[in-house]
């Protein structure tokens, strides 16, 4: 009887621990897919549409967002599985790995202080797209 | 029987004598005449080339952070073994201070090192051939504006037979076609500067394509996807066959300028340094390569 409880905890455990890793992966992909939404509305504007504040600001505030929650969504045990492009190379260099989020936040964060207008969008997002350029660089592989 | 087999010997030597005069390393232009060609380069003209080529992609000291300083040594791994590019900053000893224009243009249209020896196709030259002389000559008074660096790139790590650089002849004689593109009067002054710009400095179809045994490109699949250098990940397609066939112009200038796909994607991998070089390009190059590049006929993508 003790035994089977040992066991039945074990396997209880241990899928959850499966079940935490495809957790965070699909946690942090749908992170991913929030920024791309955002990146997409900010885009429409750079490129013609009419500048509209709120649209800018909420988008900056997914970056944000992200930039805050990333760093937990990749524990040891979510490096393969559920389809990630994660690359192995996270777990190599996780202080480099989570200095690029933190700076993400940070020309976010900048960015929000300072668009006011199209002139600036134009002139403050291309380097908070560039981090989001550089951590995949590194860490994403792309699938197809 | 001794006369013939003196008569096989006689054609073995004639057919490695041939072959090695095929074979041979040569350069376009005479180093003797380098004073023919050296003036009138502009560094700023030779700025635009250095960021559609992407040199620093290949060549910058690895371990830091400024693209500009060219002391090469980062490893390239590929199936044929490690490259490792060389130092191409200014410095006289360890780099190439000592280097005339013509030397340079002898590198990257035929492939050729000032020794002369054939230069390994892991410097794009297949593609750089088809570049203008002129535009070599304004990348080399570019090249000469950025600080010396010291220090050597390792040798090449390679597996047999690609370490014999001789064979390089033979390779060159299959795949090294060169020329600047002529330009099409039916098509727009865009186009035809996007034709360059991608064909030539840009050097897009190395990657993009599919390679056969020997390394050289399959024409037929010209630009329908490749693999990285490692041959680790897939490049994908960027004819009118693949993704792009839904991306408007606009949205591959998007994407060569700020990195991201119409769906907010960001790119990364290889592409990531190319959009940092493209980014700062003036926005009519931007716009004539995404027209060239919406204008590649539909290829099914390659299977590797």
């Amino acid at each position: 009887m003790k035994r089977t409880l040992i066991i039945v905890a074990t396997l209880a455990l241990g899928m959850g621990a499966v079940y935490a890793a495809s957790d965070a992966i699909a946690k942090r992909q749908a992170l991913m897919k929030a920024n791309g939404k955002a990146a997409t509305a900010i885009v429409k504007i750079m490129k013609g549409a009419p500048f509209d504040l709120d649209v800018v600001q909420a988008s900056l505030k997914t970056f944000i967002d992200s930039a805050e929650k990333g760093p937990a969504l990749f524990p040891e045990d979510s490096k393969t599985g559920d389809d990630t492009g994660a690359l192995p190379a996270i777990w190599q260099d996780k202080k480099d790995f989570e200095a690029h989020f933190a700076k993400l936040g940070d020309d976010a964060k900048a960015a929000l202080g300072s668009i006011k207008d199209t002139a600036s969008l134009k002139a403050e997002m291309p380097k908070v797209f560039d981090d989001c350029g550089a951590c995949h660089e590194k860490y994403r592989a792309k699938k197809d | 029987m001794r006369r013939w087999l003196l008569l096989l010997l006689l054609i073995a030597v004639a057919a490695a004598i041939a072959a090695w005069f095929v074979s041979a390393p040569r350069p376009l232009y005479a180093r003797a005449d380098w004073r023919a060609y050296e003036d009138g380069g502009d560094p700023g003209r030779g700025r635009i080339m250095f960021l559609a080529g992407g040199c620093e992609s290949c060549h910058m000291t690895p371990g830091q952070s400024d693209p500009l300083k060219l002391g090469g040594g980062y490893e390239l791994k590929t199936p044929f073994g490690s490259f490792f590019p060389p130092n191409i900053s200014p410095d006289p000893q360890d780099g190439i201070g000592g280097w005339k224009v013509v030397d340079l243009a002898n590198a990257l249209l035929v492939g050729v090192s000032p020794e002369p020896a054939h230069l390994y196709p892991a410097l794009p030259y297949t593609s750089y051939s088809h570049m203008k002389f002129e535009d070599v000559r304004d990348l080399m008074s570019y090249l000469r504006t950025l600080p010396p660096v010291k220090g050597r790139a390792p040798p090449h790590r390679l597996s047999f037979p690609f370490n014999i650089r001789r064979g390089l002849g033979f390779w060159k004689l299959l795949y090294l076609k060169g020329g600047v593109p002529a330009d099409d009067p039916t098509k727009s002054a865009a186009w035809n500067r996007g034709h360059y710009l991608v064909e030539g400095p840009g050097h897009c179809a190395e990657c993009h394509s599919p390679r056969d045994l020997f390394g050289g490109i399959v024409a037929s699949k010209r630009f329908a996807g490749g693999l990285t250098a490692d041959g680790k990940h897939k490049v994908p397609n960027i004819t009118q066959g693949g993704a792009l066939a839904k991306w408007s112009q606009s949205d591959i200038e998007t994407a060569l300028s700020l990195g991201l796909t119409p769906d907010g994607d960001s790119l990364g991998g290889d592409m990531a340094p190319v959009v940092r070089n493209l980014s700062q390009l003036p926005k009519d190059d931007i716009a004539a390569i995404a027209a060239y590049i919406k204008s590649l006929p539909a290829i099914p993508s390659a299977g590797k």
